[in-house]
């Protein structure tokens, strides 16, 4: 693991490790766990804390704001509220106080979502803490993807499982929502459950029936057996062919489109 | 997508009211909100949903200090207030209860509404002033018994209905909706619907409500209670206007103490039914004790 985190770290040094502080014009100075950083301005907040030395092992993932690994919480100067953010989606300002948040301790509940019947009763049932919700909207504060979390905990309560489908949908399971509730409520689990169980309401598609009769039947079998077979590079190499005839690729920031901006 | 994105649009039209359903109408008590939604279209009325609203809070809080219990209620009332509406609907008496006694609890002190602003402050403050209405009161004081028995198209004709007021629309006094001890709007309305109100001395008493859950034994006697008085009285039909209420008489209702247990409906069933509406949309299907055999013996059904 730390292999691969170096490996990404690596990838990220021109605009961390790299910079040439002569090259720097305008600096900022951050609190990182309350001691005092000067680092270039218009950078993240997590090539912040590569700048100041630190190395993240956990709570970095795909350095894109699409994988949730990395919330922060964090004060602006003059401004009483307690922020959040993704560290790697959030430039730094002078005077921020911030920590990373690497992880969110959470249950998660053992279920066999096919012997699950298909409503709103298991919520409840492996979550009765939602009905602690005080309607705080706490939640939907903290949510760096600008969900209406607090909507769709509601809309549990009362088993709509539509309504927290089309509500929660893009949330990438940061966690940052769990930690600030004062009902103690793990809000991304409950989401996800919502999620499957809305699956199983769903008919089957045509076209999801038809793909797994085509795999059942042996249709892909040699081309799988033929990539499971490649080496390391190999794969690398039929990866960026791929993506070359696809169009793709077209520059190294093509897939870092960020979601809040 | 339902309301929470794409709120119906609400219109500043009197017969267009914003109407909060409860998370119990949306689930086991789906039959109350339906019925009340067709009767209403009936006479004229739409009941249109909250837009975004959450639950009302289940139990209004007893503890004065603890205004973090009183947010759920108060920002159901920003919501009517962000529609540029002054009233609010409910069907369920719990959530009645809640929101009106809640909405009174800010409005009483100016300090207390203040915190309660500050603490919210992602919505506009809200400015008190949108009064909590049940149903009922809508049914009697504004579209009146006298309208609502020149529309009756199906005259419930020897019914004999014993109405449960139970708790929840009656005490506290500061938000009864009719006389603690002696209430009369539900026996009002059976009579404009041509039914038989009967009287009957624990109309008005407590069917345990949340004790079914870590004590059912207590729910269980007073249930007994209740349903034996109302045989008494001669009822062949109770009906109530809280889902826990009807949820404790059906379920404890034991077949030890009398062999043909008694139907429990939403005062909204019997309205809609009267009204004309169409039997599929009388939820009569979904409870435990069914009333189409009593009601089609009168050729109702």
């Amino acid at each position: 693991m730390p292999e691969i985190m170096d490996r990404i770290r690596e990838a990220n040094r021109a605009v961390t490790t790299g910079i040439d502080d002569s090259a720097v014009k305008h600096w900022v100075t951050v609190y990182i766990m309350g001691k005092a950083y000067r680092v270039p301005a218009d950078i993240t907040i997590m090539q912040a804390m590569e700048y100041a030395g630190y190395r993240f092992v956990r709570g970095a993932g795909c350095r894109a704001g699409f994988c949730g690994a990395c919330a922060t919480v964090y004060r602006t100067a003059g401004d009483w509220r307690l922020k959040t953010a993704l560290a790697c989606q959030t430039r730094v300002e002078d005077g921020m106080y911030l920590v990373q948040i690497p992880f969110t301790p959470a249950e998660k509940p053992a279920y066999a979502i096919e012997e699950e019947p298909a409503d709103g009763t298991p919520l409840l049932k492996y979550f009765p803490e939602l009905a602690r919700c005080v309607a705080c909207n706490t939640c939907t504060k903290a949510c760096p993807q600008d969900l209406e979390v607090m909507d769709y905990i509601q809309a549990a309560l009362r088993g709509d499982l539509e309504a927290i489908t089309e509500l929660s949908f893009d949330c990438i399971q940061c966690g940052l929502c769990a930690m600030r509730c004062p009902a103690e409520i793990t809000h991304y689990h409950v989401a996800q459950l919502a999620r499957r169980l809305y699956g199983r309401s769903l008919p089957v598609p045509k076209h999801v029936e038809e793909r797994v009769r085509e795999i059942e039947s042996g249709v892909y079998a040699e081309e799988f057996e033929r990539i499971l077979s490649l080496g390391r590079e190999e794969i690398e190499e039929l990866y960026k062919k791929e993506q070359r005839e696809k169009g793709g690729l077209k520059s190294r920031d093509a897939s870092r489109v960020t979601r809040n901006g | 997508m339902p309301d929470a994105k794409n709120p119906s649009p609400i219109t500043h039209h009197p017969s267009r009211i914003p109407y909060f359903p409860g998370c119990a109408l949306k689930d086991q008590a789906e039959a109350f909100e339906e019925s009340a939604r067709a009767a209403m279209a009936a006479l004229g009325y739409e009941l249109a949903e909250l837009p975004r609203w959450n639950c009302c809070g289940t139990v209004y809080s007893l503890a004065t200090d603890d205004l973090m219990r009183h947010l759920g209620p108060v920002r159901n009332l920003v919501r009517v207030q962000e529609l540029g509406e002054t009233r609010l609907v409910t069907l369920c008496a719990m959530c009645y209860n809640t929101l009106a006694r809640s909405s009174r609890f800010v409005g009483a002190d100016p300090e207390r509404l203040e915190r309660i602003n500050a603490f919210m402050d992602e919505e506009a403050d809200y400015r008190g002033g949108v009064e909590v209405l049940h149903l009922l009161q809508l049914l009697r004081d504004e579209v009146g018994f006298e309208e609502i028995e020149a529309k009756v198209k199906k005259p419930l004709a020897g019914v004999r209905v014993a109405p449960y007021y139970g708790c929840m629309l009656l005490r506290p006094r500061e938000v009864g909706i009719d006389a603690p001890d002696s209430p009369e709007v539900l026996e009002a309305l059976f009579s404009a619907l041509g039914a038989e109100p009967l009287d009957f001395p624990q109309k008005a008493e407590c069917c345990g409500a949340y004790q079914t859950v870590s004590d059912p034994e207590i729910v269980r006697e007073r249930v007994r209670e209740i349903v034996s008085a109302a045989r008494r009285a001669g009822a062949e039909l109770i009906a109530t206007s809280c889902p826990l209420c009807q949820f404790n008489l059906e379920t404890h209702q034991s077949v030890a103490h009398h062999p043909s247990p008694i139907t429990v409906v939403y005062f909204t069933q019997l309205l809609a039914l009267a009204l004309g509406v169409p039997e599929d949309k009388l939820g009569f299907a979904g409870l435990k004790f069914d009333p189409r055999p009593l009601l089609s013996e009168r050729e109702l059904v």
